[in-house]
């Protein structure tokens, strides 16, 4: 006997996903789902971003990594509130640990959640976590082929950010290259070269998260 | 890379359908995954061998159809095919287009086996 499913396969965490984004709109909370390589400078990002902008939002990390609580504990140092989530294992964060991570949460004391997903350009992509955006960054020592050999994270983001610009002089980064296979994968999300360790191009990135903090605020303050 | 979880999530949903459905045996599987995804059809076969023994699934036939990636520009209509790398609309170079296929995670349909009525 033949039984039709015609389902999504990953339907259990689109579902969850979703419950997610509710609870977050519904709280005015704004979620950022960061992907990158290992060591791109994701927490150094973070911190970075929430150090121009503590003053005016409310901010809590989500710390996505296989094993150990080193990143949590680094931007807790920094006085900002901080989840690990250890996935024992798995290669990504799934929406069911980031819905337990906001129950750790004070969601209605809060603007901006920024989560920290593991180090990996592949596996996170099929994951909707329920963020408001995700961005992918970049680290120049990574190389300006990436767009190539990982199209699908830089098609699916909503921006990109271009780490340890100051390092452009000591490796041999074609940035027009770059832009170029970017643009070809994803006209619409823009590009910001940053240095997260000298906080160089770090303020035209926050702007643009800012827009979106805000419209995550008003849309929240009206239901 | 993922290929084992994604492989439980299509383990679990097709033993619930044939629990659901009081089958003694699932016979045949079908999937379909989009060329965009980062899902690899032979880690996927490679998992479904591993993980249906004991299941009501062992010994089921997994079958992937793999669809390539399609997209449809905003600006001007135009309908194409392409690879992973080059989504700007062919005719009039614009970033705004919609993927019509490649994205498919998708489980179609299973054959199961009834018990024999006697
Ligand atoms: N020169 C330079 N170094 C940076 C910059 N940003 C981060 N780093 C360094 O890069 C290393 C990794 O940074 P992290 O922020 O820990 O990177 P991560 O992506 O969070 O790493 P994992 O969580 O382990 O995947 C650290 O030694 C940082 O000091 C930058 O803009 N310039
Ligand atoms: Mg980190
Ligand atoms: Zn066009």
């Amino acid at each position: 006997m033949e039984i039709d499913l015609s389902r999504p396969i990953l339907a259990r965490n689109d579902q969850l996903a979703s419950r997610n984004r509710e609870r977050l709109e519904a709280a005015g909370v704004f979620a950022l789902d960061v992907l990158a390589s290992p060591g791109a400078g994701k927490t150094t990002t973070i911190l970075a971003t929430a150090a121009l902008l503590r003053d005016r939002y409310r901010i809590a990390v989500i710390e996505g990594d296989i094993a150990s609580k080193v990143d949590a504990e680094k931007v807790k140092a920094h006085g900002i509130p901080a989840v690990q989530i250890n996935t024992g294992g798995a290669c990504h964060l799934e929406a069911d640990m980031i819905s337990r991570a906001l129950d750790a949460l004070p969601l209605a004391d809060l603007d901006l959640v920024i989560v920290e997903n593991v180090g990996n350009l592949v596996c996170p992509t099929e994951f909707d976590l329920g963020q408001g955006a995700r961005i992918v960054i970049l680290s120049v020592p990574e190389g300006d082929d990436k767009p190539l050999k990982y199209p699908q994270i830089f098609a699916l983001a909503d921006a990109i950010v271009l780490n340890k610009y100051d390092t452009m002089h000591v490796f041999d980064f074609d940035e027009a290259a770059f832009r170029d296979a970017v643009r070809h994968l994803n006209g619409g999300a823009p590009i910001f070269p940053i240095s997260a360790k000298t906080g160089e191009g770090v303020e035209a990135w926050v702007a643009w998260l800012s827009e979106r903090v805000d419209s995550a605020r008003d849309g929240g303050l009206q239901t | 890379m993922h290929e084992m979880g994604i492989t439980a999530e299509v383990l679990s949903a097709v033993n619930d359908a044939a629990v659901k459905a009081g089958a003694v045996r699932v016979n045949l599987v079908r999937l379909t995954i989009g060329g965009l995804t980062a899902i690899m059809p032979d880690a996927l076969q490679f998992a479904w061998e591993a993980m249906t023994p004991g299941t009501l699934s062992e010994g089921a036939v997994l079958e992937v159809r793999e669809v390539g990636a399609r997209s449809r520009c905003l600006e001007c209509a135009t309908e194409w095919e392409h690879d992973q790398y080059d989504r700007l609309c062919p005719s009039c170079g614009s970033f705004a287009c919609e993927v019509l296929a490649g994205n498919e995670l998708r489980i179609d349909d299973v054959d199961v086996d009834l018990p024999e009525t006697t």
